[in-house]
This record gives structure tokens, sequence and C-alpha cells, in this order.
């Protein structure tokens, strides 16, 4: 049988490159003293923290574009999600020590004449609850909106446009005051997470070893399950579903696991970024935001895992670069790599490098983009 | 001598009579009183000189000769006899006085007047104002001039001030009370309902309250469907806005199957090209400013057609058959268009100016409609047409569905399939580019403008029936006027995201839209 | 309903209508006037066929006759606008979908070779044994050495097993096209609904292919549609002519070819 290991090379690889960022990045920071020309200030801890947060998202993406066919343009919604409930939890944790001193209401709600506490809001002070509800709250929303999608045979470009409109519904939501939620001015100001101070430099790199942590656990269950029979059949829809379901599958339901263990990954990425940038509001939610966390995928090479997480590296790091040197270049760099990535490299970087060196068998495993245009009637025959 | 003699002998006969029948002799006086008296006798006397005495008292222009007590109107540098209009001479003149309760009789006594008025405008005017006034002296000449008018119209405003004032005076029997509570209800505005709900409130009789509880009701329903007549209207305009953002969707999408992220930027390209259109003609030739959106027309659709062209031929053609990759091409153009214009023309707004012909409001059945909203109804019908006897009725249009339907046969057939295919994304492009003229009328003029749109006219297109025209039509307008109905319960953003969920959850029912075309072909 | 719930196969026995409470018929498959229309196009206007158990059935027609909308119904793809159509005399086929029909035990193969281009010859075969359906099993289980044997046996039956690590998309056009009769062989279902098998092979591949299904018929009822008349021959069973959507003549094969009306038809002599 032709039995995939759960770590391959190029799996080692990543893992390898990732412990060994783990272990460098904490090193220079914490254990060479600042002044000295090697050390890195905490500030790029937290930005490389941020990459990280952003690898586990684009991983998340891959394992259902690159393995299930399903081009999600509204995976920031999940992100944004697990950022609010994490935002929530630092929320209540700041106390008494927000400008109005209230001991139980965060600052924007006693200004916005709030009495108490809004149900959806109790249990964040825990943050055990606060954990799960970061895999819940995706989760839940992703399996109910997969489940209804998916079992209608919603699939392609239709998919990617109503996921479009769902971060978007989210959005607008999030921006109303009556949320609950902070509004435009989302969630800020933290102060303590598990007890320790946000900003302080020890929490900072905890939280980057953490995300660090989070992203090889991510892609070891985006690998196990992809590698097992539930990822040749998940492959398979993606190929043909139709097909699938003349062999007795039920393509809704892989589509539907897929999406929801995916949306909870995004949830995890969101929960971990926001602690590290410091804020979360509706802007996550942007459409924008979720499409470009596609060409992160895109440029490291979807369906292989490995090159999205680089992807989202990469991209995110020009995006520093640039915004920081040029700023009216990135939107242009940006755009012309949507362009040159779908027309010259559409394998991505880590695709087209399995192709030039990989093994024959690896490079089958790559997917062809299924056909899926809306069409006229063509003659019907009979 | 002997006149004098005469005029007292007359006096002496008929004396008091006289003096209290003559208003003209009442007015000649330096008794506020007096005065009091004359007018509302003037008013009430039917006399045609009548308007003109009591303008003249307003204006401070009638003279009196306490000598004789004989009325001059000063009309310009001349004077005339009050009673008669001739024209006189006269010496030791002194002016009506008037205070301030004097100026109330006047202006009541002008309104009675103008109850009889010749002008059918004032009639209308002063039975409004009785309405409004509800004071109940004037009753007896609402009355005299109900009798005497003739016009259908302006006698119904008569018997509502008539209705009004019997219900605002005490002592009207009750019969009368019950009669006048149907004429407020047909009456039906916001002071109807405001004498009903006094009426209601404090009306001795339980069955006028109960009638006029009835009428307020019957007001309220009607007021409401008005309201949401109004609100359809505000759709129809909104889902016409969606249907212009969305038709050239319909063609590149919805025809040809592509996924183009940059339909917006295509849209944003129009207006700014509306920009640079009337900028130009500000500066070399205002007189035509009222055509610079006529001109613009043309100049957008060769605008952000050749735009779509070069898109199509450079990006889009490699990808056919990869929707998804398109998609994620066409986003990365549409970023890079609109980091382009906001580099050439700045991140802020633009002013694009209105033509005359775009200002001011009309009203239709009680409906306030904008002139320019109308316009941009009527102009996203008329592309609408314009594009569905495109593709229906020319050449190109049967080229189009023909490569569209089975390309292969098409090019066999000798179609230039690559030509059309740019052709047809071209069209599409400039019907977005068209609709950014019209954009520019109501929407900020900034590099953002098309991002605002494109999710609506995604979720229009396939919501309606991807290939489906008169679908995409059907769309827009359930989608807009849904939103303006929903506005007034949920407010504008509630209103938003609960169609966009909607739309969402209806596509599950429906994967291909309202108007989806069966067949075997389609499904796979 | 938990995430687990979600991934169990559907239980289909209980829930298929009055069908499933006598059996009606002792034929396997019983269609009876089907009707099927398209925006306005008919494409099936009374079609009825019955098959028996074990049977092997040939069926003809010109293109537009209603062969692969008749297949759509069957299988699920398509609902019927009216008739009946029941799977051993029990399941109402017009009321199951495409799974809970595969999982009744009728497997079908596509006009146009459908397999799974990305995977392994060898998968392909996984992929449709017989087996739970389910999401949880999949991740959690895997198959055994029996299986991996039961696949080399039938990729020996189907001539593929030299190419059992080669992706499947590299496979030749006929070899797909006998990929596809394995993966419908190691559903083993109960009826096999094979469209245009032979479309594009040699002749010498279209021996075979007559050899292959002539020995699957052995032990399963089988519906071929083609237009090979000489593959048609060289099956040795009844063939039904199909013609705008109906029946229009069932017999032998030399019956059938000599019955005027589908000379008139279809062989158009």
């Amino acid at each position: 049988m032709t039995r995939t290991r759960l770590i391959d090379p190029k799996g080692w690889i990543f893992l390898a490159a990732l412990a060994a960022f783990c272990l460098v990045v904490p090193l220079l920071n914490l254990g060479i003293p600042e002044g000295s020309g090697l050390h890195l200030p905490t500030y790029l801890v937290s930005l490389f923290g941020k990459y990280l947060a952003f690898a586990l998202l684009a991983l998340s993406l891959d394992l259902v574009w690159g393995y299930c066919g399903i081009l999600s343009l509204g995976h920031g919604a999940f992100f944004g999600l697990g950022g609010y409930a994490m935002g929530m939890y630092l929320m209540r944790q700041i106390g008494p020590r927000g400008v109005y001193g209230n001991p139980v209401l965060p600052d924007f709600m006693v200004f916005l004449n709030y009495k108490e506490l809004p149900w959806y809001w109790l249990g964040f002070d825990h943050f055990a609850f606060a954990a799960l509800m970061v895999l819940a709250v995706p989760g839940l929303l992703a399996f109910v909106f997969g489940w209804l999608a998916f079992r209608s045979r919603v699939t392609g470009v239709y998919l990617s446009i109503i996921t479009q409109a769902m971060t978007f519904a989210l959005m607008l939501a999030f921006f109303r005051n009556d949320m609950g939620l902070g509004g435009n001015n989302g969630l800020t100001d933290f102060k303590d997470i598990l007890g320790f101070p946000v900003q302080a430099q020890g929490t900072r790199v905890a939280l980057f070893v953490a995300t660090g942590i989070a992203l090889a656990l991510g892609y070891l269950v985006a690998r196990f399950m992809t590698v097992s029979a539930y990822g040749k059949i998940l492959i398979a829809v993606r190929d043909a579903e139709s097909r699938t379901r003349f062999l007795g599958y039920r393509p809704e339901h892989y589509k539907t696991l897929a999406f929801t263990v995916s949306a909870m990954m995004a949830g995890v990425a969101g929960a971990l970024y926001v602690p590290q940038v410091g804020i979360i509001n509706p802007g996550e939610f942007a459409p924008t935001n979720s499409i470009e966390a596609v060409i992160w995928v895109a440029v490291g090479g979807r369906g292989t895992l490995v090159g999205a997480a680089l992807g989202a590296v990469i991209v995110n790091y020009a995006k520093t670069v640039l915004t920081g040197a040029l700023p009216d270049a990135w939107l242009f760099a940006l755009g012309a790599l949507f362009v040159v990535v779908t027309l010259f490299m559409p394998k991505g970087i880590v695709g087209t490098l399995i192709e030039r060196f990989g093994s024959r068998r690896a490079r089958a495993k790559l997917p062809p983009e299924p056909e899926i245009a809306p069409k006229l009637a063509e003659e019907g025959q009979g | 001598m002997i006149r004098i003699l005469l005029l007292l002998l007359t006096l002496g006969l008929s004396g008091p009579a006289l003096a209290q029948s003559d208003p003209y002799a009442r007015l000649a006086s330096d008794s506020y009183g007096d005065i009091e008296t004359g007018i509302a006798g003037l008013a009430a006397s039917g006399d045609p000189r009548a308007g003109a005495v009591l303008a003249a008292l307003a204006e401070g222009r009638l003279l009196y000769r306490p000598s004789d007590k004989a009325l001059f109107v000063k009309q310009g540098d001349g004077l005339v006899e009050a009673r008669s209009g001739g024209a006189a001479t006269a010496e030791g003149l002194k002016p009506v006085r008037a205070n301030n309760k004097i100026r109330r009789a006047l202006e009541a006594a002008q309104g009675q007047l103008n109850l009889v008025s010749t002008d059918p405008g004032k009639r209308r005017e002063a039975a409004e104002a009785v309405f409004k006034a509800r004071d109940t002296s004037a009753l007896p000449a609402v009355e005299t001039a109900l009798a005497k008018e003739s016009d259908r119209g302006i006698k119904r405003l008569f018997e509502q001030a008539r209705a009004a004032l019997l219900l605002a005076k005490p002592g009207t029997p009750e019969a009368d009370r019950l009669a006048a509570l149907p004429i407020l209800q047909a009456r039906g505005d916001g002071d109807s309902i405001a004498i009903l709900r006094t009426i209601a409130a404090s009306d001795p009789s339980e069955t006028v309250k109960a009638a006029a509880g009835r009428g307020i009701q019957a007001i309220e329903t009607r007021l409401a469907v008005a309201a949401a007549a109004q609100n359809v209207w505000y759709g129809v305009s909104l889902g016409s806005v969606l249907l212009l953002a969305a038709i050239g969707l319909a063609i590149t999408f919805g025809v040809m199957g592509i996924i183009n992220m940059a339909h917006g930027e295509m849209v944003m390209l129009g207006a700014y090209t509306t920009y640079l259109v009337q900028d130009a003609i500000r500066a070399h030739a205002p007189g035509l400013f009222d055509w610079s959106l006529a001109i613009s027309i043309p100049c957008a659709f060769l605008v952000a057609g050749a735009v779509g062209v070069v898109i199509e031929r450079g990006i889009i053609r490699f990808l056919y058959g990869r929707p998804l990759e398109t998609l994620l091409a066409t986003f990365g153009v549409s970023l890079i268009l609109q980091q382009s214009v906001r580099s050439i023309f700045g991140p802020t707004n633009r002013e694009v100016g209105s033509p005359g012909f775009m200002s001011g409001a009309f009203d239709l059945f009680g409906l306030s409609i904008t002139w320019g909203r109308m316009w941009i109804v009527l102009f996203s019908f008329s592309v609408f047409l314009g594009l569905l006897f495109v593709l229906r009725k020319t050449a190109f249009g049967l080229k189009t569905r023909a490569v569209t339907q089975n390309r292969r046969m098409a090019a066999a057939m000798g179609i230039r399939t690559p030509w059309v295919d740019a052709m047809t994304f071209g069209l599409g492009s400039g019907i977005a580019g068209i609709a950014g003229v019209a954009l520019s009328q109501i929407d900020n003029v900034s590099p953002n403008l098309g991002q605002g749109y494109i999710i609506d006219s995604f979720l229009v297109v396939v919501f309606g029936g991807v290939g489906n025209l008169w679908g995409t039509l059907v769309a827009a307008l359930t989608l807009g006027v849904a939103n303006k109905l929903f506005e007034p319960y949920f407010g504008a953003v509630l209103a938003k995201i609960a169609l966009l969920i909607f739309i969402i959850l209806f596509i599950q029912k429906r994967p291909r839209g309202l108007f989806a075309l069966k067949g075997r072909a389609v499904e796979s | 309903m938990s995430g687990t719930d979600l991934l169990e196969p559907i239980r289909h026995d209980a829930s298929v209508g009055p069908a499933t409470k006598k059996r009606v018929t002792d034929a396997l498959l019983y269609l009876d006037d089907l009707k099927v229309t398209f925006d306005g196009y008919r494409a099936l206007r009374g079609l009825s066929l019955t098959l028996d158990r074990g049977e092997m059935r040939a069926i003809i027609g010109p293109n537009g006759a209603g062969k692969t909308t008749m297949m759509d119904c069957i299988t699920g793809k398509t609902r019927p606008d009216t008739g009946t159509a029941l799977f051993d005399g029990t399941y109402d086929l017009t009321r199951l979908d495409e799974p809970a029909i595969a999982d009744l035990g009728i497997g079908r193969k596509f006009q146009k070779p459908t397999v799974f281009e990305s995977h392994t010859v060898a998968d392909n075969i996984l992929l449709a044994l017989k087996g739970p359906r389910s999401g949880v099993a999949s991740l959690f289980g895997w198959r055994n050495r029996v299986e991996a044997e039961r696949i080399d046996a039938l990729l020996t039956k189907v001539g593929l097993i030299a190419h059992r690590g080669r992706p499947a998309a590299d496979l030749s056009h006929g070899q797909k096209q006998w990929l596809e009769i394995g993966m419908l062989l190691a559903q083993d279902p109960k009826l096999l609904l094979v469209d245009e098998p032979v479309a594009g092979m040699t002749d010498a591949e279209t021996a075979e292919t007559a050899t292959l299904l002539r020995e699957i018929a052995r032990d399963h009822a089988v519906i071929v549609v083609e237009h090979d008349m000489h593959f048609v021959r060289a099956l040795e069973c009844r063939v039904t002519c199909l013609h705008e959507g109906a029946v229009l003549a069932e017999g032998s094969i030399d019956a059938v070819s000599a019955d005027p009306k589908v000379v008139e038809v279809y062989l158009g002599r």
C-alpha cells in the first residue's frame, strides 16, 4: 500500500527549521544583552511571532484549499473570531486598571453606559474557557456554515463568494457598538495574560515560542489528516467530487470536518496573534485580509502545508520591509505578486522545488485545478 | 351747504344704523375698537374693494379725514377714494392706526377675504390657513365660502377646514362632530391625526372618541403604506445602483465565467473618467457642463473597456478554466489599479459636480423623488436594455453566446474566439465604467470606490442566477427593495447583515440562484 | 448532531418509503414510465425497463436517446419528474441520493473516464473498496494486508498490476477505462452501470474489455451503454434500443438489429 509517512523529508526540514527559529530568537533576545550588535530587540520577537501566527493561518487555509479544493475567502473571519475570544479574556484581565477603573466592565462598556456585562462575556475571565472558545466559536461557525454549504453542493467560486460574504457580514456586525465588543476600536490596552504582563520581554518571548509550538502542532494535525485514508478521500473529493459520491462517500462529511478543523486552527492563530500585536478590531474581518492570506498559500505552494507556512512568512516579511521603505510600492508589489504567482508559478515556491527535485510520486500529489467554471447550458445529450 | 345738510339729515335719520352697518365709517376712526369692528365688517361684507382697503390698512396706506370720516387710500403719489376707488384729492388726512390686536384681526380678515378671492390659488391657501389656525371665528366665513365654491378640489379643502373648526368649536352637536371625523380621516395627514388625537383624548362623547380612534388607526395605516411606498422607491433606487454595478459582472462572470475581482476598479475608473471630463469641460468649455455626464459615458466606456481588454489579453486568457486562479490574479490587478489611481490622484475624494437636471425633486402621488435618483434609475434600466439588445440582437452578441456555449464549435465555424473573448470582457468592463459615471453622482469618487461594490455585485449575480441577465435585474431590485424595507426595523447595518445572511442561506437552498439554468451540462 | 454522528454513513434501509414494506417485483432493477425534462427538453419520455438478477444488458441508441439520463436516474444524479425506479424490488431509487444508492450496491462507470488523477492506481482501487465510508474511520483506521491482496487481485484482473504505484494521471485513456472498471469491481456492487467502456480503445483493447465484462457478468448484473455494435455483439446479451427517451426495441442482438424501426432511427442503412 502507498502508505505515506506522517513526517516526510520536507516536513523534517520544516520542523527542524521551526525549532531552530524558536530557539535562536529567544536566545538572541534574552541571552544577549541589549546594546550588543547581536541582540534582537523585543519588538522583533513579537513581529516574528506575528509571522508565525500568520503561518498557522496559512496552514489552515492550505488544509482546505490545497487538499479539499475549498477556496475560502473567509478564513480571516475564523482568525478574527479566535482573536476576539482571546481579546475578551485579555480585556477581563485588565480588571480595575482601566481608565474608568470599573472592576467588571471594560472601558468601552463604561463609556457606552453598559450597566452589566453582556451574557456572552461571561466566563471569559477564565483562561481555560477563553481557550475553549478560541476553538469552539470558529469551529462551530465553520461547522454550521460548511455543513449547510457542502450539503447543498455549493462549490468552487460560489463557495468562495459566500465565504467572502460571511466575513463581510461579520465585519459589519463587529463594527457596531451594540455588538458589545468595542465597535470599531475593537479590544485593546491589554495588561496581563495568565498573570504575566503582556508587554514584558519574557511574556513576549513566551508568546513567540507558544506560537511556534502551535504552528508545529497545526502542521502535525494537518499532516495527520492528509496522509491518512481520510486525506486520500479528501483529495479524491477535491479532484472529482461527484465520482466519490458514486463510490458511496459523502463528500460533505469530509469537507465539513476539514473545514471545521481548519477554522479551529485559524482561530488559534488569531488568539496567538492578538496578545502579540496588542489589539483586535473589526478590520481583521475585512475581505481583503482573507484574500491576502490566500496569496500567502499560493506563493508558498498550495497543497504542500510547509509551503503555505513559508509563503506567509515570506510575504509578510516583504510587507514589513516594503511598507517601511516604500509605503506606496507595497500594494503594487502585492498586486503584482498575485498576478505573477498565478500566471508563472501556479505551484508556488515549495511546489516548484518539489517538481524540480522531488520524487515522481510527490509530483502527482500536486493538485490540478478542478474545472468549476460556471457556464451556460451546453446542448443536453441523452 | 345743502350737501352738509343732507348729510346731517341722513345721519340724523339713520345715524346709529349707518355707523353700525358701514364698515368704512368704522374704519375712519382713532378708536382701536371701532377699527377692529370695521375690519371684521368689511371682511364679511363681500365688498369687492374690501381686499384693497384692508391691504392698504396693513401697509399703512389707509388715511382718513377726521372732519367727515372719509376714507382714502394712498396709491403711489396720488389718492383714491376708499369706497369707490375713484381718484380724489383731499387735505388734512390722518393715517388709520394699527396695533398688534388690529394686525391680528387684519390677518384673519384677509384670510377670510381670500376664502372668496377670485384667484383659486389664494382660496386654496386661505382654506389651508384656516385649517391650520383652527380659529373658530372663521367658521361663518368658511361656510359662506363653501356654499359659493364651485371648484371640487378647493371645496374639499373648505369642507376639511369646516370640519376642523366644527371639532375645535365648543358646543358643536355630536352628530356634526361625528360627521366631521371622516372628512379629516380622508385628509389623513399629520395635522388631521393631531386633531383626531385631541378628540379621541378629550371629547365628551364616547361615541365620538371611539370614532376618532378608528380614524386615527385608518390614517396611521395609510401613512405606513405611504412610508412603505417611499421605502420601495428608495429600494428601487438602491436596486438600480446595484444593477448598474452588477450588470457588467453579469457579462464577465455570468456569461464568460470569469471571476473579475477588479470589476469594482472598472467602476472606479469610470468615475475618475467623469472627474477628468468635467475638469476639462470646466477649463475649456464651461457652457457644456450640463452635458458633462453625457460626454463622460462614452469616455468611461472606452477607458474601462480598454483596460478590460488589456487585462483579458494580458492575464485572464492564460487562466481560462481556472476560475479560482483568475480570482486571485484579478484581485492583484485590482490592488494595482487602486494604488495607481491613489498615486496619480491622491487618496482623497475628488469632487464630481452634478449638472442642473440632476438636482431638485418632485412629488409623485405623495412620494418625494429626487431627480438625481430618478435619472440613475432610468439610466440603469436603459443600460440593462441596451446590453440585452447587444447580446440578443447583434452579430457580436450571437458570437459571444456561441463562444460561451461551445467554444470549439464556434471556432470551427470561423469565429475568432480570442477576439470575442477580449471584446466580451471589454464590454463587461466598459459597462462597469459607465456605471462609474452614474455612481460618481451619489458616491465619493475615491480610489476605494470600487471596493464598496464588488461583494454586492457578485452576490447580485449569484443570487439572480449566473448567466441570466433578467435574473440579475430581478436580484438587484429584490435586494435593493428588501434592504430599504428592512432598514426602518433593523437599521442600515443590521439590514445589510440580514441580507448577506439571507443570500448565504439562499445559495444553500438554490446553489444556482433564482433563475437557475437546469440541465445535465450545467451540473458537471 | 455531534461531529462523529455526522461522519457516520447515512442509514438508508428504513427510510426509503412505501416500497420498503414489501418486495414489489423480483427484478433487480425495475424502471417504469420514467420522465425527465430539462428546461423543456424531454430527455426521458416514459422509459420502462426491467433487469433480472445476474443479467447483462446492452443499451444502444442514437445520441439524445436518453441513455445517460437513464443512468443518472438510476444512480440518483437526476431526479425523474415522474415514474418508478426500484432496486431489488424494495428500494425507491428516486428518493435516495448518490452515496446511498452506491451503498445499496449500484456502481457506475462514466462515459468520460473519471479516476482520481492525483492518486496512484492502487489508491484509486483502495478508495473504491467496499467498506465503511465514514470520515472518522478513514481518519484513524487503515486498510489491512488482506485488502492489499484484494487490490492486487483486482489490478491483475483489469491488467494494471504493473502500474499499481503510478499516478492515475499517467495512464493512457484505455487504461483509465480499465482502472474505472477495476474500481467498480472493488465496490463489489450488485449492479454495474458501464457507460461507453470502449470509447477510444483499439480493437484489441475492445475485445479484451468485452471478455472482461462477460467475466464480470457471471456474478454481477451489468448494464452496458455502447455505440460499438461489434462490441455489443461480443457481449452476447440481450439488447435494448432507446430512442427519444423511451424503449424502441428489446431482444437479442440479431432481433434488435433486424428491427426495421431500429434500422431507421439508429443503424441507418
